[in-house]
């Protein structure tokens, strides 16, 4: 008998997806390197590349950004790591709910959390005007700290007990066995969590104006302040180049070996 | 027998428990250098953590562990002379085969000459090498972890302890996660490596086949306690008690009685005995299968009727039927079933032990406003007018002695003893006074004696003719009068003014 032609296939599933994809990915990301290679009269040129690199405005921000985006980083891994260990540690007793109040404060609207942030730090006598970088070093850390905690929480909870008894039993030293054993282990974990945080932090600006009472000024704000003035290709190449680095940093990262994949976990 | 320059290790009244619950209760055992010594039993009985009370994860409640005559209760793992095989191998995946068997290498330091150095690469890289070779497997080193077989990644396991050269190796459950037949290889290799290496291996299993097959000494252990320690035949031919036969090989179990110094009777028929006990004394009786020879019928000491017949490979297993009572037999003829055959039991072929339970015994039992005796927070009712012989009971529950005296037996403590017959036991916990899990399960011929265990711990065993699973909830009810109490002290403490 000859196939039904309009058999249901279980590849038109993903239609929809593809439709998707198109219309909100592909298509902006064309649309985004077509405007940052062209000038306002549609003509191709790099002028607008030529123009970033002449400013030092630019590469002030673009150093500035990359700082913050880096100083976050490890800050939210300093702070999350332990968070992490000590609620992956089943002897511990710690609960799916004790995990949930750590990633809590993402559920608040980011925009009101970060303000009241800002009014808790006025408070305690931190003033946003006098001191931009340690805010909003601050502001960043609270906002970012849950994309830290849950992956690497999700990689912890994986480990095996017996992994660390072997190190023990084999005459490594806690600190040894940390070292040796602990961190390379949780490597896909760290670095899910630096991709998570890294990133979002270059292209956030909220945090930065809210916390920095405007004082700072990362990629972020450049490309928002072009796209307000009506830049549009000049903020199409500052989000290219940002684009870019985002590729290069996980060219970097993907030698890391990352056999389980260490996001997920709640959602 | 117990020579002191010879012990390696030796655990001294160690006990290990977690709130409540005893994982490890009163243990002493010595090992000598060189033994190949296995803690044998059901999960759940301790000989794991025992295992681990000597490689340092765990620290006992009580108790001192010495190695070559020195304490080290208190010393952590990572200075302990001792390697561990784990379960489930506990590789390091970020490592290869090499990195992972030279971890324990690279941390050492040895003294040269009075001083302490690291070992060099070159000697490490030997040592790797010499370790490969011994579990087979020399040319992986430079292997990914994660693309080893199961049997390859324990014999990694085993290379990355054995290179360090521990005083002892202690191995938990290696072999379980192996199938069948490579199992078997590896205990074959697991002796010739215990042969070869002279160090001393504590291992710990619940497959009495293994125990049998490696061990030169076997500790079968049960809640924590030690049942038997002896070599695999002593063990097997004579059991200390009932669990330990039914745990150990096949066997036949029954209730019998001592009509003599050395003649027991069971299956209905007196027996000749090898071993002494005093007359009319209750006692278990272990039977093997392989001791058990059929005869014509009527040629035998009694006659039974043989109803099933199972093929095993090497020899049939018979069932047969003495009145209401199974005889399992192994025979290697070829017989035909469904008819009567005799049995002859050879004294050599009886073993007699001390009967364990002959009746429950609560000694922390007390009488509940109710008149009920409350044992492990479960109320039977009972009678307890007999705590006072020849009395009442009045309308308000009060009991009324024969002189006319009132007592009022609230919260009195009572010793209570209820007989392994007079246990009900049912599916249906609606019914029934007090609840719990069945633990244990032994076949006594004509019916099982079950251990049914509730969530406070407490024991009630009975027989029952009906079959169970262990783990099975299951509920049990006395009736009243077979419940005898005794009451602690007199009577006339509380008796009401």
């Amino acid at each position: 008998m000859r196939k039904n032609s309009l058999h249901f296939q279980r590849k038109y599933l993903s239609v929809p997806y593809m439709i998707f994809m198109v219309l909100f990915v592909v298509v902006p990301l064309l649309l985004i390197i077509a405007y940052a290679f062209t000038d306002q009269n549609g003509v191709p040129s790099v002028e607008n590349l030529l123009a970033f690199f002449r400013d030092t405005n630019n590469i002030n921000t673009l150093i500035i950004s990359l700082l913050i985006g880096f100083g976050n980083t490890v800050l939210c891994l300093l702070v999350g790591y332990p968070v992490a260990y000590f609620l992956a540690k089943k002897n511990l007793g710690f609960t799916m709910a004790t995990v949930l109040l750590f990633v809590m404060p993402m559920w608040i609207n980011f925009v009101l959390r970060t303000a009241a942030t800002r009014d808790l730090l006025f408070w305690l006598g931190l003033n946003g005007g006098d001191h931009p970088y340690v805010t909003t070093m601050i502001g960043m850390v609270y906002n970012y700290l849950p994309f830290t905690i849950l992956p690497l929480y999700t990689t912890m909870i994986k480990m095996d007990q017996s992994q660390i008894e072997a190190s023990y039993d084999l005459g490594a030293t806690p600190p040894q066995t940390f070292l040796k054993i602990i961190l390379p282990m949780t490597m896909p974990g760290i670095v899910s969590a630096a991709t998570m945080v890294f990133m979002p932090t270059m292209s956030s600006y909220v945090i930065s104006d809210v916390m920095g009472e405007r004082k700072i000024s990362l990629i972020g704000n450049s490309i928002q302040l072009y796209f307000d003035q009506g830049l549009w290709h000049m903020g199409s190449l500052v989000a290219l180049i940002m684009l870019v680095m985002i590729v290069i940093g996980s060219i970097a990262t993907r030698n890391i070996k990352t056999e389980d994949d260490a996001r997920g976990g709640l959602w | 027998m117990k020579d002191n320059k010879n012990i390696i290790i030796e655990l001294k009244n160690v006990s290990k428990h977690y709130g409540q619950t005893y994982a490890v209760e009163d243990f002493n055992l010595y090992v000598k250098k060189g033994e190949f010594i296995t803690f044998l039993g059901p999960s759940g009985c301790g000989k794991t953590t025992t295992l681990r009370m000597i490689a340092g994860f765990e620290m006992p409640t009580a108790g001192e562990i010495l190695l070559n005559g020195k304490d080290i209760t208190s010393l952590p793992p990572y200075q302990r002379p001792v390697n561990t095989v784990f379960q489930r191998y506990a590789l390091f995946p970020h490592l290869d085969v090499y990195d992972n068997i030279a971890f324990g290498l690279k941390l050492k330091k040895i003294d040269d000459g009075g001083r302490m150095r690291k070992l060099t690469t070159k000697e490490i890289s030997e040592k790797v090498r010499a370790a490969l070779k011994i579990v087979d497997l020399e040319e992986y080193e430079d292997r990914d972890i994660a693309t080893l077989s199961g049997g390859q990644q324990q014999r990694i396991a085993i290379a990355r302890a054995i290179v360090n050269e521990p005083e002892i190796l202690l191995l938990d459950e290696p072999l379980g996660a192996l199938d069948l037949k490579m199992r078997k290889d590896m205990q074959l290799e697991l002796k010739e490596m215990h042969k070869k290496l002279g160090i001393t291996f504590i291992y710990v299993t619940h497959d009495q086949e293994e125990a049998l097959t490696l061990s030169d000494t076997i500790v079968v252990m049960k809640d924590g306690m030690i049942q038997q320690i002896g070599t695999p035949e002593g063990i097997y031919n004579e059991p200390a008690n009932a669990f330990v036969a039914d745990f150990i090989g096949e066997s036949n179990i029954y209730s019998g009685t001592m009509i003599d110094r050395l003649k027991v009777r069971f299956l209905g028929h007196v027996f000749d005995a090898l071993d002494e006990f005093d007359k009319n004394e209750k006692v278990d009786v272990v039977v093997r299968p392989e001791d058990v020879k059929l005869v014509p019928p009527g040629q035998g000491m009694l006659d039974g009727k043989l109803i099933d017949k199972i093929f095993k490979g090497i020899h049939y297993e018979y069932t047969l039927m003495v009145g209401h009572t199974e005889v399992i037999i192994q025979d290697t003829r070829n017989m035909e079933v469904n008819c009567d055959a005799g049995i002859i039991i050879e004294p050599d072929g009886i073993h007699i032990m001390k009967k364990e339970f002959t009746a429950n015994i609560y000694d922390d039992a007390y009488i509940d406003k109710n008149n009920n005796v409350v044992i492990s927070d479960f109320a039977f009712p009972c009678d307890v007018t007999k705590l006072v012989p020849g009395s009442t009971l009045d309308g308000d529950g009060y009991v009324i002695g024969p002189d006319g005296t009132v007592y009022d037996f609230t919260d009195a403590d009572v010793k209570v003893t209820i007989g392994l017959g007079d246990i009900e036991i049912m599916d249906n916990i609606d019914e029934s006074t007090a609840w719990g899990n069945i633990v244990e399960n032994i076949y006594k011929g004509d019916h099982y004696m079950v251990t049914v265990r509730t969530q406070q711990d407490e024991d009630f065993i009975l027989d029952t003719v009906y079959t169970y699973d262990a783990g099975d909830q299951v509920g049990i009810r006395v009736k009243p009068e077979l419940i005898s109490l005794a009451l602690k002290g007199e009577a006339k403490k509380y008796a009401k003014k």
